[in-house]
């Protein structure tokens, strides 16, 4: 390490953030409603997205509270069921799917290739709008007696046997779904149709790889669901017969639909952070990233390999053993690109110049447990001890493992790295390295013990439990709270920056990307100039000559 | 997808020539690039759409191999001749439309809001036809938990279309998996009326802004879009047909 920052600002007695730019350009709160603007689209996101982060979280601390006695006595046994419910569906539907790609996606894909904007900004304001819809009519069931069949909307549980709000719920899912379909749409279409001269396929970021291979998800696996919770919806209502083995039904049909897109879903919950990992492992070891054409390759193959395992969640469902077969092995090799990421990424840190400002903590944090949640996802995929480990608290630790330590660890880590380009301000840098930490501790006290709870056998979704669990349930409610105040930390200094931040200037990070060689924040149409792509992607050398020209011009 | 030349392309034709029609949005770079964009677009749109119907086409291929003989008898109760008027209905509007797309590339106001007219109206005939055909099996008891009745099933010589047929009497249990063909029926056909329906809202709204001469002066990509969309739901039907109505008759 030759020096402890890479961070270098304009002069901040002169610097001012530049007059006119997206967030100037116009003003009043229709100019914000009503607009095309993919940055101002994405800002929406950032708000509402936290928004309901929020909400999802208050009720995942109402879950830890119920835990940490073995008796259920803060909530009636099926209040818990629906607060569990909610939680699954505020967090999967309403911020995991859309949280990188249509905040940091939304945001940067148009500047990353060259472009002006989406291809398509009126559908990306209607994502926006659809996606507001889905989640106030989801808080609406809520406050109206919420449902309680879990995230996953069992048949004929669902449908036959209970009384909750199943319809409305669906259909905010259902809402939701095309949301998330026009953003996928709408990457595909602007990455293949709108790069700058010279931005071809492999001087693309990875970031946008991430991004097409998960909108490829996007667009093919949500249609599948969203036709799975119609038919729900006719059994529901109108009672056709679909899923319901009393009239020859079959309820395992509904597993097939719902996980032929529910398991592309975790790709499309993983990608779009995967894509935010590789530029900022290479922005701070100021490094190519190693083994370029192989990392954007193995989020194609993802996409394609996560079609073909949806079954894995299906083993004790009484689905052939041949099946069961087949799919165990093609999860095992679903895990070969996911290793080839983390190993291209470890490659990348060999020799580099490596800093630890406070998105490179949080992609630490993600290489390491998202890991350990895929390694587990092994466990889970191999029938054999899936048997005994499926419905425990193995799997609950295995997909908060990847999801919350994985993609919510990239989201942060990305909303930090582009925060000056967003904002044109710095966050206060000592804090939120603490806040990453503090993150990344509280995050294994919550969920580790859940392994060993899952593996001693305590079973997912019941209020109560046996008491010999109860000190490994109070290390993880007890780590729940310092999570907490990792997630509450952000949002306080974030605000604060917005006013008090450092002024950002172009490129605080020596980042190669194209937007980053733009101001911050940038113009409406983000370039002064179309750029053109003479230059390979991360590619430092180039960068350092043309500062280095800059320096000329000015001197001269 | 040889794409990467669009772009190239693109930016060499803005070069040529510097002023823009007026319905050129400001992020692209040409109207070709705003065609090729929004036409690719709708192409991955219908994709999502083929993965939509494709759910309900998977179950009724799995169930149509569980319980074939149910399956048998329940599409003998549909009429081919209604089914069949339709689907002619639908293949003529199709060429409509295609004949409406070629009017707005040529610039003929008046053929376009002909042509987009007569679509609506094979379009609604459609409607009309499927709702004479769904009133028959509500009086017939054969819509899935409203009064759901096995007899035409059970008791062929009692029910015209069976005897017609020349169905035999199905054991109960057979006879009980029909419920399951005409939930199909329901949420396939339903499905696609429902894609009719909001197709016909959008010609409604395509023929005023025709009449206004929108689409008659060089920017057909909206025209465009929405015939693929009326084509693609009109193969959706020449699927379902063969698959509901003919696939069992012998
Ligand atoms: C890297 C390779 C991965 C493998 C091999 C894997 C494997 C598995 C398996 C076999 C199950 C089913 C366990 C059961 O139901 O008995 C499972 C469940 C789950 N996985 Fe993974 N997984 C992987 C990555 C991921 C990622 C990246 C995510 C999300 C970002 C994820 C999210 C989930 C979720 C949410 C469930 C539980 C669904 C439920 O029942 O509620 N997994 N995983
Ligand atoms: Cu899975």
């Amino acid at each position: 390490m030759s020096e402890s920052t890479i961070v270098k600002l304009p002069d901040q007695s002169t610097a001012r953030i530049p007059k006119m730019n997206y967030l100037s350009k116009e003003n009043g709160i229709l100019s914000w409603l009503l607009t095309g603007d993919h940055k101002r689209i994405a800002i929406l996101y950032l708000i509402s997205l936290s928004f309901f982060f929020f909400i999802g979280g208050a009720l995942a601390g109402l879950i830890r509270l119920e835990l940490l006695t073995p008796q259920a006595d803060l909530m009636a046994t099926d209040t818990y069921n629906k607060v569990f419910t909610m939680h699954g569906v505020i967090m999967i539907f309403f911020f995991l799917v859309p949280s990188v790609p249509a905040t940091l996606g939304n945001f940067l894909i148009p500047m990353m290739i060259g472009a002006k904007d989406l291809a398509l900004p009126k559908i990306n304001l209607l994502s926006w709008y659809l996606y507001m819809a889905g989640g106030l009519l989801a808080l609406y069931t809520m406050a109206t007696g919420g449902v309680d069949t879990g995230w996953t909307f069992t048949t004929p549980l669902s449908t036959h046997y209970v009384n909750t709000n199943v319809l409305t719920t669906g259909l905010a899912a259902f809402i939701a779904g095309f949301s998330s379909i026009f953003t996928g749409l709408n990457f595909i279409v602007t990455i293949h149709k709108m790069r700058a001269p010279g931005m071809t396929w492999f001087k693309l970021p990875l970031f946008v790889w991430a991004h097409y291979a998960a909108s490829v998800l996007m667009v093919l696996a949500t249609p599948v669901v969203a036709i799975a919770i119609v038919l729900v919806a006719l059994e529901r209502t109108i009672g056709i017969g679909v899923f319901d083995p009393t009239k020859g039904g079959d309820p395992i049909l509904f597993q097939h639909l719902f996980w032929f897109y529910s398991h592309p879903a975790v790709y499309i919950m993983i990608l779009p952070g995967m894509g935010v990992i590789s530029e900022v492992i290479s922005t701070f070891s100021r490094k190519r990233v190693f083994g370029y054409t192989a990392v954007a390759f193995s989020s194609v193959a993802i996409a394609i390999f996560g079609f073909f395992v949806w079954a894995h969640h299906m083993f004790i469902m009484g689905i052939s053993n041949y099946a069961v077969l087949v799919f165990s092995l093609l999860t095992m090799l679903v895990a070969v690109p996911s290793a080839i990421k983390i190993f291209n990424w470890t490659f990348t840190l060999y020799k580099g110049s490596i800093t630890f400002e406070t998105p490179m903590i949080y992609a630490f944090g993600f290489m390491g447990l998202f890991t350990i949640g895929g390694l587990t996802g092994v466990f889970l995929g191999v029938s054999g001890t899936d048997i005994h480990l499926t419905e425990t608290y193995f799997i609950v630790a295995h997909f908060h493992f990847v999801m919350v330590g994985g993609m919510l660890m990239a989201f942060l880590s990305g909303i930090h790295f582009w925060w000056p380009k967003m904002t044109g301000r710095m966050y206060p840098e000592k804090i939120s390295q603490l806040a990453a930490v503090v993150t990344f501790i509280g995050f294994n006290f919550t969920f580790f013990p859940q392994f060993i709870l899952g593996t001693l056998g305590m079973p997912r979704r019941y209020a109560s439990y046996p008491p010999e669990f109860q000190i490994l349930n109070v290390f993880s409610t007890a780590g729940a709270t310092i999570l907490g105040v990792g997630y509450l930390l952000p949002v306080l200094y974030l605000v604060w920056s917005l006013r008090y931040g450092k002024i950002a200037g172009n490129n605080p990070w020596q980042a190669t990307g194209l937007e980053w060689q733009t101001q911050s924040p940038p113009l409406t149409e983000n370039f002064v100039k179309m750029p053109i792509m003479d230059h390979d992607v991360y590619d430092y050398e180039w960068l350092e000559a043309q500062q280095e020209k800059e320096k000329e011009v000015a001197s001269a | 997808m040889p794409d990467s030349s669009a772009v190239e392309h693109g930016a060499s034709v803005a070069a040529e020539h510097e002023e823009h029609p007026a319905y050129l949005r400001h992020h692209f770079e040409s109207t070709e690039q705003q065609a090729d964009a929004t036409n690719f677009a709708m192409w991955l749109f219908l994709l999502t759409e083929i993965m939509f119907f494709g759910g309900l086409f998977t179950a009724y291929l799995i169930y149509r191999n569980w319980y074939y003989q149910a399956f048998v008898a329940a599409s003998h109760q549909l009429s081919i001749p209604l089914g069949g008027f339709n689907t002619l209905l639908l293949i003529v509007s199709s060429f409509t439309m295609a004949m409406g797309v070629w009017c707005a590339e040529t610039r003929r106001k008046s053929g376009l809001v002909l042509c987009l007219c007569m679509t609506l109206v094979l379009g609604l005939g459609f409607l009309g036809v499927k709702s004479v055909e769904y009133r028959e099996k509500f009086e017939k008891h054969h819509v899935p938990s409203y009064h759901y009745s096995l007899n035409s099933f059970l008791d062929p010589d009692s029910d015209e279309a069976a005897k017609a047929a020349g169905d035999k009497p199905l054991p109960l249990d057979v006879a009980r998996h029909t419920e399951v063909y005409f939930s199909l029926y329901f949420a396939m056909t339903g499905m696609h009326a429902l894609h009719m329906i909001i197709g016909v809202g959008i010609l409604v709204f395509m023929i005023f802004r025709a009449q206004a001469g929108a689409y008659t002066t060089g920017h057909v990509t909206f025209v465009e879009n929405f015939g693929l969309y009326w084509h693609f739901v009109d193969i959706i039907w020449i699927f379902l047909f063969p698959l509901l109505y003919l696939i069992s008759r012998h």
